[in-house]
């Protein structure tokens, strides 16, 4: 196992730990206004200090990993469970219009950066959660579509799949059989990376008031309302500017270090 | 003095030794092969000699070219001595050369990167070399780009590239491995014209005996990174003194005797089967063009008959392969197993897929790493169906693994943790699990050493006796057909030219196809009678 | 070549034409009717059929479909509901912003990310790469509206060599303009090029590895040499795509990055349209956001046969 791995795996438990413990248990009540201890800096009793209502930065923090790592497991969910079959339809049929559909739509959806959606959602439906969960999700489709297309074309070719033809399977259970376990460990990489992708997208939705909206805490909203304190309350900013930069690098690292160690290749050499 | 001295070379690569006290020496218009099977440490040698290693490794002992020590030289002056004094040829003429540049760019670059002259004269010399090796500038204009040429071609400009600067010393690492036999005896023909010429010395490495002993003047065989036996060649094949080279020499011969076949009755027919593939377009409003892969093919294979079928690249073996296997529909004429269509409607017919099993190339990529090998061998089982279960079905694979050679214990063990001669021995194990009447073997041996190959043939003619098998041999190989095949079909360009009994076609072609194939293919020399 | 072109100019066509009726069906979907948003729940039947009629909205949908896509084949963007001007002219003006933001960027981002994924790739395993690639896993951490506010922080309010925000016009001088975007594409830029160096090392460690580089090493090429002359080239391929992704990257990007310098560009205007519901402001900005990203990628796509010959042979 690499340090990448060890580390990766590290950040992003301690960032997942921080939201679930939030259910149960903050120091504080995140939405309690205590206005006489507003703007304290970090210190024994406020451990990432108050906000400009008083409210506890820490207890903000923790409830706001919940909203996005709700945001972008959900968007991945989304973006694999529709993306995946997508990618191992259109690798069977390659080359027919099935084949083609698919992927002038996946180069459609990708004309579409998620904000581009996010700001359409809203606009018709107004703002809020779902709208950043659709926005990023729908995004995330072909991703997946087009990663899982592209290694399954390679599979295809090999001569174990010829085998299996030979032996009378249908294209559907080749993919199911053969084809989705052998490209798992891509999946499970490149899920690694849309999530930490989609975390960064969240925050920059709710930064501009297209994601999860008040009194949700988010990561994003409390950088756009510490905008205009930045010059006098530098934690403000400087905290959940960590708390995204910390969930987004262990992620990245734990995609890397996954990559390593599923890799076949370099696990035989290994062995 | 001799043009390249190696002496005691001892290599080791993060610490694996890869090399053990090697020593050969060529003189100038000298051609030298290194032979031996993979793992032998032949093309570390080659690499070794232009310094052009792979990070980790370190050297001991000497290399010499005309008495300058190369080891020791620093690496800007290397780069001065390749391509000039050294040039190098690779096995693989389709990724040797850079897609994205020229032809001619790719030969100039040699002559002004060592600014041996200027930019005209290096034009000039660039057609010159391109002519001599057979690309004639008015033909292949310098204009042209890697892809737009084919793999024998490809591996003309990078003789060309090695040559440009008359070097003294050519190595030529499987120069000839990728490229059809026809291609392979011009490529070997203008190897040995240009030592002639230019009084080169040639370091050859190959795996192929066959075409050692038909190019070298001198022989060293390798295996694990020593030098086991060398001499002048004629001196070598008469005498072979160390087992392992004689071992080398028969596997590479190798014989079977297959058992009589039963009275012929016709198991599969294909007649006048045609297939197509669409080109691209050409030109903007053009129609698509057509290229016909297989065309008008018929022929009868009868049971428990060992059919073979030879041709080059290209010629629609493959295709027509797929087409018996019903993995490609035909666009006219009928494949019959049988008496049955391989294909009913546009489907494949589930009652003839049930007799037919297949044996591919590749024993790396003929098995899904994630399956046992139970799972593995039992996926036929699929056509069954009332496939076997429990104890029937444990029976049946521990009965396979051991025909084939293998323990029943196998069974619970992964792909990967088997060598390359094991696979295809477990390839050819899902092959019979299920008693198919017909065997494909698609080119089944053509990427195992030697040795390996030849317990392969010998498996085949034992399981020949043993289970009655009826098999379609497809292979480029025409010394291994020879001896595992009764019967022999030859392909050409789409059409079978020749067919007739195996020994019948071999001594007596009568197609002039079949005889260019005959007397390109490198022939071993007759060795039985004079082993100690 | 030309078949190349062309074929990629016909999906380029599909795609913008498929893209247009996909934005205007989901703006169609809102609920509410503009003109009664715009005069009020108390206004005469007349006037707002008047008001309707003003705006086009009295003909059928399909009818506006092929009326706002003529429109804005020839320039014409329809007119804006909350301001009553020409939402063509909008945009031109907020163009003039977000536009050389994102090009701004996109120069910063490759100029940096090349050098650095070059770098990386030739000394691979040593110091120097795992400097770059530490500093480049952090670089894609951070999200680039955050980097900005600690930009504003530290070159606005602390040091004062930039301004805080706010964007005096291009009529103020080229080099008033450029340095008023400065911060905010470096911002843009330096995550992006993160994610481009990273793509740039790892393109050329795959040709590294490559036949030809063996066969350049033994025509008497140095290993720089052979880097620079087979390698580079070869290793844009992947890059080219990855660039085409980062534009439309960084024109969202340049949309939220206009929030913390309160530049005047798209992202202020799509946010002011939302707020009041000036449905056809939204639909506009998000079609030209499109036709951007598609014609960006038309073009990459045509670079590709510039770089790569095997393309261009497909006739």
């Amino acid at each position: 196992m690499s340090r990448n791995l060890i580390l990766g795996a590290v950040l992003s438990s301690l960032v997942l730990l921080a939201a679930l413990v939030s259910f149960i248990w903050t120091p504080y009540d995140y939405a309690a206004l205590d206005i006489p201890d507003k703007l304290q800096p970090p210190n024994a009793q406020h451990w990432f200090g108050t906000d400009h209502f008083g409210r506890d930065m820490f207890s903000m923090i923790m409830v706001g990993a919940r909203t996005s790592i709700a945001v972008a497991l959900v968007a991945v969910g989304i973006g694999m469970a529709l993306g995946v079959p997508l990618g191992l339809t259109a690798a069977a049929r390659k080359g027919s219009w099935l084949d083609e559909v698919i992927m002038r739509g996946n180069d459609l959806v990708f004309a579409f950066p998620s904000l581009v959606i996010a700001i359409l959602i809203t606009a018709v439906f107004g703002a809020g959660a779902i709208n950043a969960i659709i926005a990023i999700g729908i995004f995330n489709i072909p991703v997946f579509a087009r990663i899982t297309r592209g290694a399954a074309l390679s599979l295809w070719e090999r001569e174990f799949i010829l085998a299996a033809r030979v032996s009378g399977k249908g294209a559907a259970r080749i993919s199911a059989e053969h084809i989705l376990p052998n490209v798992a460990n891509l999946l499970i990489v490149q899920g690694t990376i849309q999530f930490s992708l989609g975390i960064l997208a969240e925050a920059g939705l709710s930064y501009v008031g297209l994601g999860a909206q008040p009194p949700t805490p988010s990561w994003g909203r409390m950088l756009a309302d510490a905008q205009t304190m930045v010059s006098f309350a530098p934690h403000l900013a400087l905290i959940p500017g960590l708390a995204i930069i910390v969930t987004v690098l262990g992620l990245n690292l734990l995609g890397d270090g996954l990559r390593d160690w599923l890799d076949p290749r370099i696990r035989v050499a290994r062995a | 003095m001799s043009l390249l001295q190696i002496e005691n070379l001892s290599l080791s690569i993060h610490g694996a030794d890869i090399l053990k006290k090697v020593s050969l020496s060529i003189n100038p218009g000298q051609i030298v092969a290194v032979t031996g099977e993979s793992g032998s440490g032949k093309s570390m040698t080659a690499l070794a000699v232009m310094k052009l290693l792979p990070s980790g490794a370190q050297a001991q002992g000497a290399i010499r070219l005309e008495g300058q020590d190369l080891l020791t030289r620093p690496e800007a002056k290397m780069c001065a001595l390749r391509g000039a004094a050294i040039g190098m040829v690779f096995q693989e003429p389709m990724t040797a050369l850079n897609p994205v540049k020229t032809i001619g760019d790719q030969v100039m670059e040699t002559i002004l990167i060592h600014k041996a002259m200027p930019p005209p004269q290096a034009l000039a010399r660039a057609q010159e070399v391109l002519t001599r090796v057979g690309l004639p500038p008015d033909r292949f204009p310098l204009s042209r780009y890697p892809h737009e040429l084919s793999g024998g071609q490809r591996q003309r400009v990078v003789i060309a590239m090695a040559i440009a600067l008359r070097p003294k010393l050519l190595i030529a690492d499987e120069p000839t491995t990728a490229l059809d036999v026809t291609t392979q005896a011009q490529i070997l023909d203008l190897l040995k014209g240009l030592v002639r010429e230019y009084g080169m010395g040639l370091l050859m490495i190959t795996h192929d005996l066959a075409v050692v002993a038909d190019m070298a003047d001198q022989i060293a065989v390798m295996r694990r990174g020593e030098v086991v036996e060398s001499g002048a060649t004629a001196h070598l094949l008469r005498n072979m003194r160390h087992p392992y080279t004689r071992m080398l020499f028969e596997a590479s011969g190798h014989q079977v005797s297959l058992p009589d076949a039963a009275d012929p009755r016709p198991l599969l027919e294909v007649t006048q089967v045609t297939r197509d593939y669409r080109l691209p377009r050409k030109g903007l409003f053009g129609t698509p063009g057509h290229h016909r892969a297989v065309d008008g093919v018929s022929f009868t294979l009868n049971r428990g008959e060992r059919l073979g079928l030879v041709g080059e690249s290209g010629c629609g073996k493959s295709t027509l392969t797929r087409a018996i296997l019903g993995l490609k529909e035909v666009q006219s004429g009928e494949i019959r197993l049988d008496g049955q269509p391989v294909f009913s409607g546009h489907r494949p017919n589930p009652a003839v897929r049930r007799k037919m099993q297949v044996v591919f190339q590749d024993p790396y990529g003929s098995f899904n790493p994630r399956h046992r090998v139970a799972r593995l061998i039992t996926e036929p089982f699929h056509l069954l169906d009332t496939p076997p279960t429990g104890s029937e079905r444990q029976d049946r694979i521990a009965e396979m693994l051991t025909a084939v050679g293998l323990s029943p214990d196998d069974a619970g063990k992964y792909i990967h943790e088997f060598s390359g001669g094991q696979r295809q021995r477990i390839a050819i194990a899902r092959a019979l699990i299920i008693r198919p009447e017909l065997i494909l073997f698609d080119e089944a041996v053509s990427a195992l050493d030697v040795s390996v190959r030849a317990q392969i043939l010998d498996l085949l003619a034992e399981l020949c006796a043993a289970y009655d098998l009826t098999y379609l041999f497809i292979s480029h190989d025409l010394s291994v057909v020879r001896t595992i095949t009764d019967r022999v079909m030859v392909m050409q360009a789409g059409r079978i030219v020749e067919q007739g009994e195996t020994e019948q076609v071999f001594s007596d072609p009568q197609h002039p196809y079949t005889r260019t194939l005959i007397e390109a293919a490198p022939v071993l020399p007759e060795i039985g009678t004079h082993v100690a | 070549m030309l078949r190349y072109a062309l074929k990629r100019l016909i999906s380029l066509l599909i795609s913008l034409a498929v893209a247009s009726v996909v934005i205007f069906a989901v703006i169609e979907v809102a609920p509410g009717d503009p003109a009664s948003f715009m005069l009020g729940v108390n206004a005469q039947e007349d006037t707002l059929a008047a008001l309707r009629a003003e705006l086009g909205l009295d003909v059928s949908k399909a009818q506006r479909y092929f009326n706002w896509v003529g429109g804005m084949l020839v320039g014409d963007f329809g007119t804006s509901y909350t301001y009553r001007t020409p939402v063509s002219q909008m945009i031109a003006d907020r163009l003039w912003v977000s536009l050389p933001l994102a090009l701004y960027a996109l120069t910063l981002s490759t100029l940096i990310a090349f050098p650095a994924g070059i770098y990386a790739a030739a000394r691979r395993g040593k110091p120097g790469d795992l400097t770059v690639m530490g500093a480049t896993q952090l670089g894609i951490a951070v999200p680039n509206f955050w980097f900005a506010m600690m930009l504003v922080l530290i070159f606005a309010i602390n040091l004062r060599w930039f301004n805080a925000g706010g964007f005096a016009g291009w009529d103020q001088g080229l080099w008033t303009g450029l340095h008023s975007l400065t911060l905010p594409a470096i911002a843009l830029a330096l995550p992006q090029a993160a994610i481009l160096a990273r793509v740039m090392r790892s393109s050329l460690l795959d040709i590294l590895g490559e036949d030809f580089m063996r066969t350049a090493r033994a025509k008497g090429l140095s290993r720089r040499q052979a880097l620079w002359r087979h390698g580079v080239r070869n290793a844009l391929i992947p890059v080219l795509t990855i660039i085409g992704l980062q534009f439309s990257f960084l024109l969202a990007g340049s949309i939220i990055i206009e929030q913390v310098f309160y530049l005047p560009g798209l992202g202020r205007l799509v946010f002011q349209a939302i707020s009041a519901r000036d449905l056809i402001v939204v639909e506009s900005v998000v079609m030209l956001l499109v036709f951007a990203v598609i014609t960006v990628n038309f073009l990459v796509d045509l670079a590709y046969a510039a770089v790569d010959p095997r393309l261009r042979s497909r006739t």
